[in-house]
């Protein structure tokens, strides 16, 4: 005849599981990891200077005093994305912009004008970190409206509604995220 | 005559607490699954810059971490700015052996994978930012994230995945 098992006491089950979550709670973080991410150039062996027309290339520079200067003009940081669009997208014939290249673009299977114009970002050693973040911010952004702008005007829909990898990569190569980071230099001091 | 008759000396019955493990333990599988290990303890501080064009870092497992700020413990280290690399507090110069050290720890197909996250106090200058960008130039490691907040905005993930 089987006998019949005491049952076990659960009574402080309870208890044990509230110290594991309050274990988990306290070890663990909840945060999303997020940022901006770039890529690194790899370290040039010599100083060659590649020749770029003066015309191609946006100068951005932001001093020890978080100021902005673009192509020789102080502007504030609310007026980059707009003047970044501006410089970097299509003027046929007008030679204060960059020059204007026609590339067939395989993933699209057609030919789209194209800029050669490149955003050159230079800061001091005395910018503060906060400044930097919000310049490249403010690219970003340019080159993202200006993604979108392209894909409405190519397919009707925005760049981030888009589901054909091809439309992707296509938009990807006719709008290159072209921002380019001077050797640093010591100008201004810590 | 009154219908609500005071109750005396009638002990009111115990709530149930029998499916208060299943509760819990559903919580801690809840936090279990979400939330990841806390890698270090932070001997910098930071408050990390705002940015809308953020994009998420999708493994976590592929990235190794950078703390940039002013200690936290200002008796002991002062306010000048430091790098933080593991648990331990170092200088500019050893940044190409973390890199190199990092790169042991993983398996051989993830290594050219690792993305290097910048959490950067928003106050710092960027002359130390520099410098840690040129090291890990020379030590190859070409992917980086400057961490930042995700200010409001629409996710821009997509946007930047081409880079």
């Amino acid at each position: 005849m089987a006998r019949k098992s005491p049952e076990i006491n659960a009574g402080s089950m309870a208890d044990i599981a509230f110290l594991l979550l309050i274990f988990f709670l306290v070890t663990t973080t909840m945060d999303v990891d997020t940022g901006i991410t770039r890529k690194l150039p790899p370290p040039v062996e010599d100083n060659t200077d590649i020749k770029v027309k003066d015309r191609n290339v946006m100068k951005v520079l932001v001093n020890s005093h978080d100021r902005l200067m673009v192509d020789g003009k102080f502007i504030d940081i609310s007026m980059l994305k707009k003047a970044a669009k501006d410089f970097m997208s299509i003027h046929p014939n007008n030679p204060d912009y960059p020059e204007i290249e026609t590339k067939f673009i395989k993933p699209l299977n057609r030919e789209l004008p194209t800029t050669k114009g490149v955003i050159s970002l230079k800061n001091d050693r005395g910018t503060s970190y906060k400044m930097y973040i919000a310049v490249q911010n403010e690219l970003a952004a340019a080159f993202s409206e200006m993604r979108d702008d392209l894909s409405m005007n190519l397919f009707g829909v925005k760049y981030d509604q888009l589901v054909n990898e091809d439309r992707i990569d296509g938009i990807n190569e006719a709008v290159p995220i072209r921002i380019s980071e001077a050797e640093p230099e010591n100008i201004g001091g810590e | 005559m009154s219908k609500f008759k005071i109750k005396k000396g009638k002990e009111s019955p115990g709530i149930n607490t029998s499916s208060l493990p299943d509760i819990i333990f559903m919580l801690l599988f809840f936090f279990m699954v979400t939330t990841t290990m806390r890698e270090v303890s932070y001997k910098v501080r930071m408050k990390l810059p705002d940015a809308t064009q953020v994009q998420k870092l999708e493994k976590k497992s592929l990235v190794s971490y950078i703390y940039v700020g002013p200690p936290i413990n200002k008796r002991l280290y002062g306010t000048n700015t430091r790098i933080q690399l593991n648990d331990q507090f170092a200088t500019v110069d050893d940044i190409q052996e973390f890199v190199a050290n990092d790169r042991q720890k993983r398996p051989e197909a993830d290594r050219q994978k690792v993305t290097f996250s910048l959490k950067v106090d928003s106050d710092t200058r960027m002359g130390i930012v520099t410098d840690i960008k040129q090291e890990l130039r020379k030590a190859g490691a070409f992917k980086i994230n400057y961490s930042s907040h995700k200010a409001r905005g629409k996710d821009y993930t997509r946007y930047m995945k081409s880079i």
